[in-house]
């Protein structure tokens, strides 16, 4: 399986070197430049963005990432839209998706609002911090910027380990304070597990960088919450991945307001990414029982390495 | 499974009662967004800006397409809304505000149950969500 998945990274490298060489209908990446003018007709971008989004959004499922995290990477590289446009769809594209599975969740008690809500007071808040941040700064840096952090992402996703069960010998005076723990039953063996979790200051300042990375690039911060919440905090993994999904919902929240005010919300590139993903999120989960994840994890791991290149090239203006 | 533990795993009530209006909220602004883009596209609505010249617009950053486009920024929105556009915001604004409601409506069941801290919390998010939803933070622009 490892084989093939080495062999799906190799095709989508020769698949996307090949559209490098024809030459994509890319927008300029500086403001300064006028961009040159688009003759394709609209229905075609937009019918383009749903088909793109919709197998994005399989893609998403079956490699465990969020549908944001793809989003902005894969559209500013390889769609004529601007950054500033793209930014504020891929915010809008994570909270629809957050909005979805978190009443759910919720409900499920897998996603915990008492975990969830010292988060998001510092994640919402440095999500704003970072929207401006990312709105003042010259496109080229920000796309730089953008293609580093992908390209971090690939990395983290090749070596970050999961810990369904942390070991977390006592909690930490703060969480005990917040009543920071609950109770989950293990649907897969019946076991009712007891969690609790440690190092929240250390955590809560992490959540600064992940608040501030998920505003300025309008990605979904989910690759960063969950080892976070997960290895460093000590959550289990289920509720740790359930308890971030439904963070997105509120740390996404304020970063898409101040996109929205800036005007970089063009319905025409929203609601087709937002519909798009939605309907293959729906047909990713179907699909999750007889595909195999590792290798979709391969294919998800090379197209986010070749969007980060692109977009680090594009800042470079090579 | 003892009745402790059966009631442990259930969420609490301010959880189950977040979830509720989440859940609301999101399926009547999705509706509203499929809803409000079919009148955009198929054309009930005039939008502002003409289908055929959107290309022209989408391409460049978002100080030039407001600016070519003379469109405020802000909650100029409100006053578009009758072009199909335009309209288009109700739902999204429905999908970015529903977060604000959700922490509202939990701060009385927080205190009725003791919790004045995470009441505080909630009450410090709706400020926090609430700034950012009013427009008030500008940004330098490019």
């Amino acid at each position: 399986m490892e084989r093939m998945g080495k062999a799906c990274l190799v095709v989508i490298l020769l698949l996307i070197m090949a559209y490098l060489m024809v030459g994509p209908a890319t927008a300029e990446v500086s403001s300064n430049v006028a961009p040159a003018a688009d003759s394709t007709p609209w229905w075609f971008w937009a019918l383009t963005l749903l088909v793109v989004c919709f197998i994005m959004g399989i893609a998403a499922v079956l490699g465990g990432v969020g549908g944001g995290v793809l989003f902005v990477p894969i559209i500013s590289g390889f769609f004529p839209f601007h950054l500033d446009f793209v930014r504020g769809a891929g915010l809008l594209v994570a909270l629809a998706g957050a909005l979805a599975a978190g009443p759910g969740l919720l409900k499920m008690n897998l996603a915990s609002l008492r975990l969830a809500i010292p988060v998001a007071l510092i994640a919402s808040t440095f999500s704003i911090v970072g929207a401006m941040i990312g709105l003042a700064l010259p496109t080229n840096v920000v796309q730089i910027s953008l293609g580093v952090t992908i390209l971090g992402i690939c990395v983290l996703m090749l070596t970050a380990k999961k810990s369904e069960l942390p070991d977390v010998p006592h909690a930490d005076r703060l969480s005990s304070a917040l009543r920071i723990y609950g109770v989950y039953q293990e649907a897969s063996t019946g076991q009712v597990i007891d969690w609790k979790i440690h190092r929240t200051p250390q955590g809560l300042i992490l959540f600064v960088a992940i608040g501030i990375m998920a505003g300025m690039f309008g990605l979904g911060a989910g690759w960063a919450n969950v080892p976070v919440l997960n290895l460093l905090m000590g959550a289990p993994l289920k509720i740790s991945v359930a308890t971030s999904k439904f963070l997105l919902s509120i740390t996404d929240t304020s970063a898409a307001w101040i996109y929205m005010n800036n005007g970089c919300v063009i319905p025409m590139i929203v609601v087709p990414s937002i519909i798009g993903i939605m309907l293959g999120s729906f047909v990713g989960v179907a699909l999750l029982r007889v595909t195999k994840p590792g290798l979709v994890r391969w294919i998800v791991i090379g197209l986010l390495s070749f969007s980060g290149l692109r977009a680090l090239m594009k800042g470079l203006g090579i | 499974m003892d009745d402790k533990t059966r009631r442990s795993l259930q969420a609490g009530p301010e959880q189950l009662l977040y979830a509720s209006i989440l859940e609301k909220g999101m399926l009547f602004g999705m509706v509203l967004l499929l809803i409000t883009y079919i009148i955009y596209v198929v054309g009930i609505l005039k939008p502002y800006i003409p289908l055929a010249d959107i290309p022209s617009y989408w391409s460049t950053d978002v100080h030039d397409y407001l600016h070519r486009a003379g469109i405020e920024s802000g909650w100029s929105w409100v006053k578009m809304l009758g072009y199909g556009d335009f309209l288009n915001f109700t739902g999204i604004a429905l999908l970015a505000g529903v977060s604000i409601f959700c922490f509202l409506s939990i701060v009385p069941m927080l205190l009725k149950q003791g919790d004045k801290l995470y009441a505080f919390f909630a009450i410090l998010e709706v400020i926090i969500l609430g700034v950012a939803a009013s427009g008030v933070l500008g940004t330098g622009g490019h």
